[in-house]
């Protein structure tokens, strides 16, 4: 019990000894508020946000553009791919007209662009090296074109859509007597006529 | 020399059953001799074809020979641009390989009666003596040296300007008639060879001695040429052109007037018949066949062949219009065929001896009739060969470089043809008699060659 007593004592001693303190000075008063115009805020407001949209909106659009132009220019390549695939040339050997084994995949991969395509009218011009009669191969190259219109035609595409001619050996793309010039004239070639205008991409 | 000595009856009297040359009696006056050179020109324009039939003639006391080369004199020409007249006369009878011609370049034209001993020591058989009147003629006569004698006088009118195509035209229609006096066969002076251009251009027309070439008219991208029998109409194929499809085009050269025919596809190859009526010609989609059409009608191209798949190109007349010789691929690779000239009953003409090299082809029937030339390869080169139609025994008239393409003089002893002998294309002539070759062409890129009838002088205006 006297344990309590004396700690009662302690306290009551330290309450008093604290109540004896001077009183805190009085606060200073508030600083006047600054006078604002409310509109400039929120014209100042609108103007950061109209700008952070406006640029948001700028480069949205060059996003966009950027898309579009990117996709302009995938589909111009898919066009370029699909033309220079549709004009790729195609090889005989000397003195034939049978489609070679090697060249018929030149030949499938034009059939999807001429199906996306039904329009277009094209030209096969058949050609051959200037070896024998050139008579001779004046018919010799009718009958390549022929042949390269018959693979087309059995694979779908309407022979009316295709005209074929010879040039015979008239027209070589290489000069030279030898094998690799004579190669790159006995060729088959292709052009638009009409139609495909823009290509349409398979 | 194997001169004969013909006595009786004289040459000049002599009237001949066919179209000669311009020729007339030394005894006629002026006026006379001209109306029957320009009525023998007028001749000339008949086929040519009848030319070699010609009974083996004596004009001054020559049999005719293959392989002689009697000599003729040249005595120096007197009158306007006389060089030119004598270097085109000692030009023509020299390429006619039939004659030898001794020039004398030096000194006067002799004047008076000519020492016709002096001649005869110099073996030459004939004398020819030029000149090119004040008015404006070209006069020549033809001494014959054994019977001391003119055996013959032209005055021809030179047309102005002179050296011109039709100037020049005149002198070797007078070198022809020279030949016929002295061998009894007209020359070749006077005709032309049409070729077409590789890789484009047009059809070349060239003077039998490589001179006064000019371009046919609205001939690029024709290939082919071919002659009618009176020499007045070119015919030849037209590439395609972008729209424009491949078609034969046949030019009157003395109208102007074009005619085109086509069948659906390829159009090559054209050739007249004999008589000037008909053009036979290839054409197809995939197969060529042969067509014949009447030139410059209506009608629908009638089909000769029918040989499905098949390339049948290249064709050309028989003399008598009976045949057609024509390349085929009907075995698989390019032989030559004959035909009736309906089509009916071809036959492999190229049938045999001629080894693994699988490819005969431009068939060209000879004036006579008798043989047909061709390319052959030979060793994976091409040469031109001649074939008898008869026995088929063949003969290799080529063998420098690579030669194709053939066609044949009218006189049946000369061909031209394609040669890369120089290391271009370029069109030779050669005496398949004694095989002497000269360059025709010298522009390069020349194919297809086809020589004319003898031709007759232009009208003047």
């Amino acid at each position: 019990m006297n344990r309590f007593r004396i700690a009662g004592l302690i306290v009551l001693t330290a309450v008093i000894a604290a109540c004896s303190k001077k009183p805190p000075p009085a606060p200073p008063p508030a600083p006047e508020p600054p006078r604002v115009n409310q509109d400039s805020i929120d014209r100042a407001n609108k103007a950061r946000a109209d700008s952070i949209a406006a640029a948001e909106a700028a480069r949205r659009r060059a996003e966009e553009a950027a898309r579009a132009a990117e996709e302009a220019r995938r589909l111009e390549a898919a066009r370029a791919a699909a033309r220079n695939t549709l004009m790729a040339k195609v090889y005989f050997d000397y003195d034939k007209d049978e489609i070679r084994p090697d060249q018929q995949a030149t030949l499938d991969a034009k059939v999807p662009i001429l199906n996306a395509n039904a329009d277009m009218r094209i030209r096969i011009e058949g050609n051959t090296d200037d070896r024998g009669s050139d008579e001779y191969n004046l018919a010799l190259g009718q009958r390549r074109a022929a042949s390269v219109q018959r693979y087309l035609v059995a694979r779908g595409v309407a022979a009316g859509r295709m005209d074929i001619v010879s040039y015979g050996e008239q027209r070589p793309v290489a000069q030279g007597e030898n094998e690799e010039a004579w190669q790159q004239n006995r060729r088959a070639e292709f052009v638009i006529v009409s139609g495909g205008n823009p290509l349409k991409v398979p | 020399m194997n001169a004969t000595h013909q006595t009786s009856p004289s040459i000049a009297s002599r009237r001949a059953p066919w179209p000669v040359p311009p020729v007339s009696r030394a005894s006629r006056g002026r006026a006379v001799r001209l109306v029957a050179v320009l009525a023998a020109l007028a001749a000339l324009a008949a086929p040519a074809a009848a030319q070699d039939t010609l009974p083996p003639g004596v004009r001054i006391g020559l049999a005719y020979d293959r392989n002689g080369k009697p000599a003729v004199a040249l005595t120096p020409v007197t009158g306007p641009n006389a060089d030119s007249v004598l270097a085109i006369l000692a030009r023509d009878l020299d390429f006619s390989d039939r004659l030898t011609v001794i020039r004398q370049d030096s000194g006067d034209a002799p004047t008076g009666a000519l020492n016709y001993d002096l001649y005869a020591k110099l073996n030459a058989v004939a004398v020819v003596q030029a000149s090119v009147t004040p008015s404006g003629a070209l006069h020549v006569a033809v001494h014959e040296v054994a019977g001391k004698r003119v055996a013959l006088v032209m005055d021809m009118p030179l047309p102005a300007p002179a050296l011109s195509r039709d100037w020049r035209h005149v002198v070797h229609v007078a070198s022809d008639s020279v030949e016929w006096s002295v061998l009894g066969r007209s020359g070749i002076a006077s005709t032309r060879i049409a070729y077409a251009a590789q890789y484009g251009g047009p059809v070349t027309v060239v003077d039998s001695d490589g001179e006064g070439a000019w371009a046919l008219p609205g001939s690029t991208e024709c290939l082919s040429p071919a002659w009618d029998p009176t020499g007045t109409r070119l015919a030849c194929n037209a590439l395609p052109n972008g729209n424009v499809p491949s078609r034969i085009v046949v030019r009157d050269l003395v109208t102007g007037r074009t005619w085109t025919t086509r069948v659906p596809g390829n159009n090559q190859t054209a050739v007249f018949s004999p008589d000037g009526r008909y053009l036979v010609f290839s054409a197809g989609t995939e197969a060529q066949d042969l067509y014949a059409v009447p030139v410059f009608s209506d009608s629908t191209p009638r089909r000769l062949t029918s040989r499905r798949g098949s390339v049948n190109v290249s064709p050309d007349f028989s003399p008598d219009g009976r045949k057609i010789v024509f390349t085929s691929s009907i075995l698989g690779h390019p032989e030559v065929y004959i035909m009736d000239a309906d089509g009916s009953s071809a036959d492999l003409l190229t049938s045999s001896g001629f080894g693994d090299d699988l490819y005969r082809s431009d068939p060209a029937f000879s004036p006579d009739g008798r043989r047909v030339a061709f390319q052959s390869r030979i060793k994976g080169t091409f040469q031109v060969m001649a074939i008898s139609v008869t026995d088929k025994s063949t003969v290799q008239l080529t063998s420098e470089g690579a030669n194709e393409s053939p066609s044949w003089a009218p006189d049946g002893r000369h061909i031209v043809f394609v040669s890369t002998r120089t290391g271009r294309r370029e069109l030779w002539v050669m005496d398949t008699e004694s095989s002497r070759a000269r360059q025709l062409t010298h522009g390069g890129r020349a194919q297809n060659p086809a020589w004319s009838p003898r031709l007759s002088v232009p009208r003047q205006p």
